[in-house]
C-alpha cells in the first residue's frame, strides 16, 4: 500500500495504491491523520485511481476519515474508483454520505 | 478424479491477510474462474481472515488455519481460529454490528461474504474458537480468456 499526498490549497488528496485491508489500513490511517491534523484543509479528496483491492475494513477506514473531516465542518470525496472497489463501496451505501465520483 | 486441496497455518499477524486471500484465489485458478469470481472470493476470505485477526485472540496472536478444498466445481474455504469464539452468531451476522467500533470496524464483514459467496455457514463455541466455511460454485462458461475479461473490466472503469 502506497499513499500520496497531493496539496491544493485547502484541498487535500490522497491517492492510495495497491490493496486497502486492516493491515494496510491502520498504518494508511496514522499517516493520513497526521497530515489531516492541519486544520487548514476544507476538503479531502480519496483518489482510488491505483487501488487494486478493498474490503469492509477499507471501507472503515474511509468512514473514519469521513469522521475526523466532519468534525470541523470540512467535505470528503471519493474519486476514481474501478469497477472492482466500486462493487463494495455500493454495497456498502457509503455514497449516502460521501460524495463518490 | 481425486479432490484437491490446501491447508494455510497462519499466525494471526494482520500481515498475513493479503497473504492468504491471494494464495486461496491462485489455489481457485485450476477451475479458470472469472476475474470477478476471484475478487469475490478474495474479498470474502479477507473478511474471514480478519475477522479472525482481530476478534479470536484479543491482544495475544494465536494461530488461524485456512483449508481450501475443491469439489467438483464448487471451492470451499474454511477459516478458523482457536480463540474466544463468537457469543452471539446470529448477532455478529447482522449488518453494521461490530463490538469493536473503535477500532473503525465497519461491520460489514459477514454481510460482504454473504453477497459474494454461495454459503456461508458458521460454526463458533465460546473459549474453543470459530469456524467460517464458505462455498462457491464457479461458473462453468463460455471459454473467454482471462485476457479478455481484464481488457473488459478496464474498459467499464
Amino acid at each position: 500500500m502506497n499513499i500520496n499526498f497531493v496539496e491544493t490549497g485547502q484541498v487535500l488528496t490522497i491517492k492510495l495504491k495497491g490493496e486497502l485491508d486492516h493491515h494496510s489500513a491502520e498504518a494508511a490511517r496514522v499517516l493520513v491523520d497526521e497530515k489531516i491534523k492541519n486544520e487548514k484543509y476544507s476538503k479531502l479528496v480519496i483518489d482510488l485511481k491505483g487501488l487494486d483491492f478493498i474490503d469492509s475494513s477499507g471501507i472503515g477506514f474511509v468512514i473514519g476519515r469521513y469522521k475526523v473531516i466532519r468534525k470541523r465542518k470540512g467535505v470528503i470525496e471519493i474519486v476514481n474508483a474501478g469497477k472492482k472497489v466500486r462493487k463494495i463501496l455500493d454495497m456498502s451505501g457509503i455514497g449516502k454520505i460521501i460524495n463518490i465520483k | 478424479m481425486h479432490n484437491n486441496y490446501v491447508f494455510i497455518r497462519i499466525p494471526s499477524l494482520s500481515v498475513n491477510e493479503s497473504f492468504t486471500r491471494a494464495a486461496v484465489a491462485a489455489f481457485c485458478s485450476s477451475l479458470n474462474p472469472t476475474v470477478n469470481e476471484i475478487t469475490e472470493i478474495k474479498t470474502a476470505v479477507s473478511e474471514a481472515v480478519t475477522n479472525a485477526v482481530v476478534h479470536a485472540y484479543e491482544d495475544k496472536i494465536g494461530e488461524i488455519e485456512i483449508q481450501c478444498r475443491i469439489k467438483g466445481r464448487v471451492v470451499e474455504i474454511i477459516v478458523e481460529d482457536f480463540g474466544c469464539g463468537i457469543e452471539d452468531v446470529e448477532k455478529a451476522r447482522e449488518p453494521l454490528f461490530t463490538t469493536k467500533p473503535e477500532l473503525e470496524r465497519s461491520g460489514m464483514g459477514f454481510s460482504v461474504m454473504e453477497s459474494f459467496m454461495d454459503e456461508v455457514i458458521v460454526l463458533s463455541e465460546k473459549n474453543v474458537g470459530t469456524k467460517v466455511i464458505l462455498r462457491k460454485k464457479i461458473s462453468e462458461k463460455k471459454q473467454k480468456s482471462l485476457n479478455e475479461e481484464i481488457d473488459e473490466s478496464s474498459e467499464e472503469e
